[in-house]
């Protein structure tokens, strides 16, 4: 049976737990994307703008520098940062403004964290001519200052949210209350694998075309299938989007590197899947970091796109019946990968795959001789290289 | 029959309407806040709701949340609110609900939870986050532990959930006013007369209206259609602006005695 289920569960996670005046316009969005899916027009819609405006479909780059310096396996990367507005966000927000101006909504909220999906949401609601307003946390805002820029730039409103941690977890819970209250004019882009039924399917949906074309670019160059996808998960809509496709193909393995932060015992890090526990957050049930009075913890990681202290439901549903394997990395060794890929293969990588990316030196040593191995590089470092450079001395 | 039932049976036969006030547990403290529980019966309220605070509070505007937040800070938890309504309960009589998000719930342990809440004499639960469907285990471990659940409908639900809710519902109906989150609103929503009038020819189980009610005159318009109103931000507002007065708990009880007998 393929999951979610009809009632947006994957075996027990997921599921809608949000106010009641949310419940009609999720069962309007849940329909609406059902007709979509079927519906050749809207395909061919997608496909147009995923062609000639975000610029699919994305190299599989053999990493021959990064491969020999490591030894061993054979290294591609997904190249997900060559795409408009520089990561595998446009995917999703390509998809979800196209539904949106089907249902006949005209206004378009979102959520941000490092700003890449706000970045993302205010570029197709600037090109298809909709309101849009982001909320960001405030110490978001402050570390991601260029991509507040670009967002005003494209036109939104730039909603600073003051409550909680400050970051991702309490954007997504102000976007939420917004949409409680103007649910009937507006659509609601959530960024990642996350939120309530049918987010999580949907948004997965919308980035399994990286895991799609990964397939397909592998067979053409290797003739087989890989023995590795390694991808960073934060929500983990990019690490969906590659692992999903593969999913029935049992010999190719799953990784999801998580953040770590300043280490996993030292309670600031946003390890979700390694060190989290089940509970309910921003409407689905998946693990999460919490206290054990239920109180949602505040999440660390200096990449603000892995710092959410949830996680899409699917990957705990992955998790828990052993087709993904979640590791963790520290922010230390995420800049140690950040500096290894860019000198190696001359590519800037986000602060986010930059995890995934030092992984690398964890497992190569581990695997069978010429494994091949594919990172998801969700987004390119433009965004990173004025925190990167308060660390690094050059 | 519950203690909620049968609240609403008397104020039926007494031909009076429901004062339902909402309060966030802890905030100031739980010393306080079990001290209003008791000015709040004597000064007429029918029905307390007890706010559990949760660190992401999605259906609650900023008052609500501010006050969530610094009750937390103060160590409120679970067990605690539990525990005190235990003790509220030798002299408390009127029934007590304790509106709380999932998690909180969840991460206690649902079969603790309903065991303990019902000996210690909670009478209903308000959970915002969770439509009925999502967890039907819950819905029947509080028939089995005679607490009430109350369900919710919004100005959003649709005829057919409407008559799907409803006939799930325990003690009342919580009517949502708007589509919005909790806090002080100037005027009520134009549809409320239309939609409860809806509600009512569908189910005769006791209809609420909570959200945004804070006026003298929004009481007026409710009590004409509904069984009762739900004032919730309005009077933590009121805290927020007493805290740290001696008299905190008399000028709070003055201020709700003075809704009441509008």
């Amino acid at each position: 049976m393929s999951l979610p289920d009809k009632t947006g569960h994957f075996n027990g996670f997921g599921g809608r737990y949000v106010p009641e005046t949310l419940i009609y316009a999720l069962d309007e969005l849940t329909q609406e994307y059902e007709k979509a899916k079927r519906d050749k027009s809207f395909r061919q819609e997608l496909d147009y703008y995923l062609r000639n405006y975000a610029g699919r479909p994305t190299p599989l780059y053999l990493a021959k520098n990064l491969s020999n310096y490591l030894g061993k396996a054979r290294i591609y990367l997904k190249r997900e940062d060559l795409l408009h507005t520089g990561a595998h966000k446009i995917n999703n927000t390509l998809g979800q403004i196209i539904l949106a101006k089907r249902m006949k909504k005209t206004r378009i909220i979102a959520e941000t964290g490092a700003g890449q999906h706000g970045v993302a949401t205010a570029t197709v609601a600037a090109m298809f001519g909709l309101k849009c307003d982001i909320y960001m946390g405030a110490v978001d805002m402050e570390r991601q200052k260029i991509n507040v820029f670009r967002m005003k730039l494209l036109g939104a409103r730039v909603i600073p949210v003051h409550s909680g941690s400050k970051t991702l977890k309490d954007a997504l819970t102000e976007a939420l209350r917004d949409w409680v209250t103007n649910v009937r004019n507006t659509h609601y882009i959530i960024g990642s694998v996350a939120g309530p039924h049918p987010y999580p399917a949907m948004v997965r949906d919308f980035q399994a075309i990286i895991g799609k074309e990964t397939k397909q670019q592998i067979k053409e160059l290797e003739n087989r299938l890989p023995d590795y996808l390694v991808a960073c998960v934060g929500g983990g809509s990019n690490a969906m989007g590659l692992f999903y496709p593969f999913f029935k193909n049992r010999e190719v393995k799953f990784i999801g590197v998580e953040a770590a932060g300043e280490g996993l015992s030292s309670n600031r890090h946003a390890a979700t899947l390694v060190k989290g526990s089940i509970g309910v957050l921003h409407g689905s049930k998946s693990k999460l970091l919490q206290d054990k009075f239920g109180q949602v913890n505040i999440a660390h990681s200096i990449a603000a796109g892995l710092d959410y202290p949830g996680v899409g439901p699917e990957h705990t549903y992955y998790q828990k019946i052993g087709r993904a394997k979640y590791v963790a990395v520290t922010d230390k060794e995420a800049l140690e990968g950040f500096k290894l890929l860019s000198i190696t293969e001359g590519i800037i990588p986000a602060l986010e795959p930059a995890h995934a990316i030092f992984y690398l030196k964890k497992l190569v040593p581990k695997v069978k001789k010429n494994s091949i191995i594919i990172v998801c590089l969700s987004g390119r470092g433009d965004k990173d290289v004025h925190i990167v450079s308060e660390f690094m001395r050059l | 029959m519950t203690r909620i039932e049968e609240k609403f049976r008397d104020l039926k036969r007494a031909r009076k309407k429901a004062f339902i006030a909402f309060i966030t547990a802890g905030y100031p403290d739980l010393k306080t806040t079990q001290a209003l529980v008791k000015e709040l019966e004597k000064k007429g309220v029918d029905i307390i709701e007890l706010g559990v605070p949760f660190s992401d509070p999605l259906a609650d505007g900023p008052v609500i949340q501010r006050a969530s937040e610094i009750s937390l800070r103060k160590g409120t938890n679970l067990h605690k609110i539990l525990q005190m309504v235990k003790e509220l309960r030798c002299d408390v009589k009127i029934p007590l609900c304790l509106m709380s998000y999932y998690n909180p719930i969840f991460r206690f342990g649902k079969d603790k939870f309903f065991k303990l809440a019902s000996c210690y004499g909670v009478d209903g639960l308000i959970i915002p986050d969770l439509p009925p469907e999502e967890d039907k285990n819950l819905l029947s471990l509080s028939r089995k532990n005679n607490i009430d659940i109350i369900l919710f409908i919004s100005p959003t639900t649709t005829k057919e959930r409407i008559k799907f809710i409803s006939h799930l519902a325990r003690g009342f109906i919580y009517y949502v006013s708007l589509t919005g989150v909790t806090g002080v609103r100037e005027r009520l929503s134009s549809d409320l007369i239309k939609n409860l009038k809806m509600i009512r020819q569908i189910t005769h189980k006791p209809v609420c209206v909570g959200f945004g009610i804070s006026r003298p005159q929004h009481l007026r318009q409710i009590y004409k259609i509904a069984d009762g109103a739900i004032v919730g931000s309005a009077i933590v507002q009121k805290i927020s602006e007493n805290l740290g007065k001696r008299d905190l708990v008399r000028k709070i009880g003055k201020f709700v005695e003075d809704l009441i007998n509008t």
